[in-house]
């Protein structure tokens, strides 16, 4: 296979693990992975959107890593990347950006990124997360108004999200 | 909420994703993602090309490397002197092959195999009696070795062979190798050389008194 092909998207992949993962290491190990991953099953790729399946991939990372701490394995993985860190601001009910996308529950979080910054049509999100183009929409609307109220400091009906004062 | 707000809203959201995230794209890749392909395919494409070369070295003769030309540059005069003095020597039953009781055959004999009309010196002033001799392979074909002997049994040898082409003319010159002294001169007909393990003047004088007795 040709790393070469590969290597113009790493800095999406970067990019769109930062804002998933939340802290730099993390991320970077989750591209890591990722791209080994990617170089090892680079023969099941048919020629089409190289770039959505590189997203499937981290997709599947990115599953088998939070699975891998539900039961309890131990990974490589920053214990702070993955739990929603307290958020820093106190006296405005403004959340850091970063803190609101860790609030999201991690379906929507990915259906967002990879459409409002990645760019992603809908049907590409559909195949990268391997889910109906209707679910990717409906996930779509609802993280968005979650991280709205986040940003706007709103209690939603929806979120669990502790209150600061 | 209206569709004109929830789109102008989302346009928000995208751009404040990107101001937030963007600058991760123009950090600098870790040098770990740039992968290379598994080491074990290099490994295995290097022993293949290996292989490869290795049989076409092998199929086609004139491919193969030719045997190194050793040049054989002939032994200087005073080492080889030198070896020949440090073989015979210390032979305590046969020192030489041809006994100074049979002088006259020796030097016949020895005159013959080297096509030379050889003298043997005389050495008895500086002390030292002629044992006899003997014949000796050289770069050249053969070689003659004198041997004297003094009243303490110290030994000298004279090594007497033709010049091989190309060898200079030289005058009186010294070398020492292995502890052997030697004193040697290149003429017109005759190289010789004169070894033993003494002291530089006791045998520059021996040298000395064999030079003006073989020299016309």
């Amino acid at each position: 296979m040709d790393y070469n092909l590969i290597v113009p998207f790493i800095p999406n992949l970067r990019r769109y693990a930062r804002a998933l993962v939340g802290d730099r290491e993390g991320a970077d190990d989750l591209v890591q992975d990722t791209l080994e991953r990617a170089v090892r099953k680079f023969h099941l790729w048919r020629p089409g959107d190289l770039r959505a399946w590189l997203f499937s991939i981290m997709h599947n990372v990115f599953v088998n890593q939070l699975k891998a701490r539900k039961t309890g394995v131990h990974v490589e993985i920053d214990e702070n990347a993955l739990a929603a860190p307290v958020p820093t601001a106190t006296s405005v009910d403004v959340l850091d950006l970063q803190s609101a996308l860790l609030k999201l529950p991690m379906e929507q979080r990915e259906v967002v990124l990879l459409i409002a910054l990645e760019d992603m049509s809908y049907a590409d999100v559909s195949r990268a997360l391997g889910i109906p183009i209707g679910t990717v929409m409906s996930r779509l609307s609802r993280g968005r108004e979650r991280l709205r109220g986040y940003m706007a400091g709103e209690v939603t009906r929806t979120g669990p999200l502790r209150v600061i004062q | 909420m209206t569709e004109e707000e929830d789109r102008v809203e989302y346009a928000a959201q995208n751009a404040a994703l990107h101001r937030y995230f963007d600058t991760v794209m123009t950090e600098p890749i870790p040098a770990r993602m740039y992968m290379k392909r598994p080491a074990w395919i290099d490994y295995a494409r290097a022993a293949l090309l290996l292989g490869v070369g290795v049989a076409l070295g092998l199929a086609m003769p004139w491919l193969r490397p030719e045997p190194p030309v050793v040049s054989l540059t002939p032994t200087p005069l005073p080492i080889r002197a030198a070896r020949a003095h440090l073989v015979y020597s210390p032979e305590v039953r046969h020192p030489v092959e041809v006994d100074a009781k049979d002088k006259d055959h020796l030097v016949k004999w020895l005159s013959k195999r080297l096509g030379l009309q050889l003298k043997v010196p005389v050495l008895a002033d500086q002390g030292f009696e002629l044992l006899g001799g003997r014949l000796l392979p050289g770069p050249e074909g053969p070689v003659a070795q004198f041997m004297f002997q003094d009243a303490t049994g110290k030994r000298l040898t004279l090594y007497v062979s033709k010049p091989h082409p190309g060898e200079q003319m030289t005058a009186f010159r010294f070398a020492q190798d292995n502890g052997v002294s030697v004193f040697y001169w290149i003429d017109k007909d005759c190289d010789y050389a004169l070894s033993g393990e003494v002291d530089k003047p006791t045998l520059a004088r021996v040298a000395s008194a064999v030079y003006r007795q073989l020299e016309p």
